[in-house]
């Protein structure tokens, strides 16, 4: 029997993975700041605290160094800890926690322990949140060895995509670009996963293959559609998962469209789609290519206040549709 | 009163807490732990010079009565997180010296299979969550240790060692403002050798005493001469009874000194010789505890004797079992970093 299909917001959807998650096994709490009452800065955590307790939905201090230690201790002893980031910046102050602790833990002790840690940050720009409230660091993490890094574009994998982070026996980073908690979409009931280190081909197309991260994946659907009635026919792949890269996946499709082109919000240097580029330099689908690889990225500034700025800082639809017109009419 | 009869226990009523607290056996081995942890750090610094260990090495050597008198309440299922002066903490929570010599060689039959060394020296069978190279990096892992025990409901308590230089590290305060405000079992020790690296406390530190800081905490801050193992036991009894009691935590300032340097790059240029001699020679952990067991009746030159020889073996044959471990595969480089791979 199929499960029921309910549209749900993205923040709903993964907001019914924690309680799932927190059903199924005892050993599941969240923690992070202002979960509780509050209902978490974009209202993901809700009113699970009056479903399952302050204990079970725990409110910390403002300290994100000593909050992810925390969690990465109760990982290690047994609790399988859900940390939320009121914003993903704020990771800037628990590097140490993420990338010396929770990242190096098993491997420096010979695999004699895991960490089985869910972390959670709601990412990007466009809330006029300006410089420290709008960045997007999941290629930071991606960098580290033992982190495994994803970013769910639509409802469906944020639910899917959680439920398979917490059943993971390794730290799982979860991106949550904060312009998709609102989108909605089709989310079955009940238990499901989506796998990491799975990439998913949104849209087939014979002219180029768009490799779209987070938010960009919608946008670059859209400037697909645009295309499509100039007879440009788009592949989107959405990576979803920044570590470990789903390489084949965008190796398969390169080689049958023969043009690639990268689009993700953080900013264009030594970003993913330095990372993408570089694998299909490297692959056999470079023999494939008829044009340059092309990067849409962020600008290489930080996030601007002013609307109209910020909106120029990251790549929109039309620019996606004009890169995407160059490429295929060979300007570039 | 483990180990002495009531008649012994009144005889004994004027000593200090561990020799009424513990029997002569008891005794005995922790006078057998703190020579091997002295000894294994000898052992190790002289295999470093020799070159069959390569990186570096945090010795403790002076500290012993510090980690040992912390461990001495613990049980098997009590857990630490401890620091890259480590290896005494690691010992007293029972490792064994011949897989750590292993670790520190490098090689598979090593606590962390090689790929840890000196620095991240663990022991997680018996509580050891590791040492960290992160000055103030174990603390606010100790709390989510401790908060698993409370949310499991496991009954364990746990111990945070960090050194006077972790004192000053926003994990600190961090970690400490959280285990009082949910009042978890963990207990901080801070164990303060006088010096960060180079700089002493009083050049880094506000405060005269670290335990002070509890008060900004609202949990108990107790100091203790921490080359005495009674009066580090003796604490660490009651803060341990106090954090099984659900009473929250307790921090200790355990006041010690490092006879060596910080690693094996210190030339000891900001201290001087005579303050080195000084602490050899009167404040030596081993020698006053020593000096404590014979004259209270506990043991004799000959079995101090014995203990000695009995630990130069042990040493002598972990310093042969790791020499004879093979060394992991260069294409099991990669294990270890995900779960599934290993």
């Amino acid at each position: 029997m199929d499960a029921m299909v309910r549209e749900l917001s993205y923040a709903q959807a993964i907001q019914e993975a924690m309680a799932i998650a927190m059903d199924m096994d005892e050993r599941v709490f969240l923690m992070g700041e202002d979960i509780g009452v509050y209902g978490g800065a974009f209202q993901v955590t809700g009113d699970l605290v009056d479903r399952y307790g302050a204990d079970r939905v725990l409110d910390t201090p403002i300290s994100e160094l000593g909050g992810a230690g925390v969690a990465v201790g109760a990982a290690v002893t047994g609790m399988r800890p859900i940390f939320e980031f009121q914003f993903s910046d704020f990771a800037t102050l628990a590097m140490e926690q993420i990338v010396n602790q929770a990242a190096k833990m098993r491997f420096m002790l010979g695999g004699e322990v895991s960490v089985p840690l869910v972390m959670r940050f709601p990412a990007g720009s466009g809330t006029g949140a300006a410089a420290q409230h709008s960045q997007s660091f999941e290629a930071w993490l991606g960098h580290v060895p033992g982190l495994k890094v994803i970013q769910p574009a639509t409802p469906y994998d944020a639910k899917g995509m959680l439920l398979a982070a917490v059943a993971d026996p390794d730290p799982v980073m979860i991106f949550e670009h904060k312009l998709l908690y609102k989108m909605k979409g089709p989310v079955p009931e009940g238990y499901y996963t989506v796998p990491i280190g799975k990439a998913d081909i949104r849209r087939e197309g014979r002219d180029l293959t768009i490799v779209a991260t987070s938010i960009m994946v919608q946008k670059a659907l859209d400037a697909a559609a645009v295309l499509e009635a100039e007879g440009i026919d788009v592949e989107v792949v959405d990576l979803r998962t920044i570590r470990p890269m789903d390489k084949q996946t965008v190796i398969d499709s390169v080689k049958k469209t023969s043009r690639l082109m990268c689009v993700y919000e953080a900013v264009k240097t030594l970003g993913i789609g330095a990372e993408v580029s570089a694998m299909i330099a490297e692959s056999e689908a470079f023999d494939y290519l008829d044009a340059p690889i092309v990067r849409l990225g962020g600008a290489e500034t930080p996030i601007p206040y002013n609307p109209e700025l910020e909106k120029a800082t990251v790549p929109q639809v039309p620019d996606i549709i004009g890169a995407a017109r160059d490429l295929v009419k060979g300007v570039r | 009163m483990a180990g002495a009869s009531k008649a012994v226990a009144d005889s004994r009523a004027n000593l200090p807490f561990v020799y009424r607290q513990y029997g002569a056996e008891q005794l005995k081995q922790v006078l057998y732990k703190m020579y091997l942890i002295r000894r294994f750090e000898e052992g190790a610094e002289e295999c470093y010079t020799r070159g069959l260990i390569h990186g570096t090495m945090h010795l403790s050597i002076g500290q012993e009565a510090s980690a040992m008198g912390i461990c001495m309440p613990l049980t098997e299922d009590d857990q630490i997180t401890s620091t890259h002066r480590g290896h005494g903490h690691c010992i007293a929570k029972g490792a064994e010296v011949k897989r750590m010599f292993a670790e520190f060689f490098g090689k598979t039959t090593g606590y962390c299979k090689g790929r840890g060394g000196s620095m991240h020296i663990a022991d997680v069978g018996k509580g050891n969550l590791g040492a960290n190279g992160i000055v103030g990096g174990g603390i606010p892992i100790a709390v989510g240790a401790a908060l698993s025990s409370k949310m499991m409901k496991t009954g364990k308590v746990v111990i945070s060692f960090f050194g006077d230089g972790a004192n000053n590290e926003g994990a600190f305060h961090e970690a400490l403002n959280m285990a009082a405000v949910w009042q978890l079992p963990v207990i901080f020790v801070c164990e303060n050798n006088g010096y960060g690296m180079s700089t002493s406390t009083a050049r880094s530190t506000a405060v005269k005493n670290i335990a002070d800081r509890a008060a900004a905490y609202a949990m108990p801050g107790v100091i203790v001469n921490g080359n005495i193992f009674s009066e580090v036991a003796e604490a660490s009894h009651k803060a341990v009874e106090r954090a099984r009691a659900g009473e929250g935590p307790t921090l200790i300032e355990s006041k010690t000194y490092r006879h060596r340097g910080h690693s094996k790059s210190d030339r000891n240029r900001y201290r001087t010789k005579e303050e080195i001699e000084d602490w050899m020679s009167n404040r030596d952990p081993i020698t006053l505890f020593e000096n404590e067991l014979r004259e209270f009746g506990f043991i004799d030159d000959k079995g101090i004797e014995a203990i000695r020889n009995a630990v130069a073996q042990e040493i002598a044959d972990g310093i042969e079992f790791a020499k004879a471990s093979p060394s992991p595969d260069v294409s099991e480089t990669g294990n270890y970093v995900y779960t599934e791979l290993a």
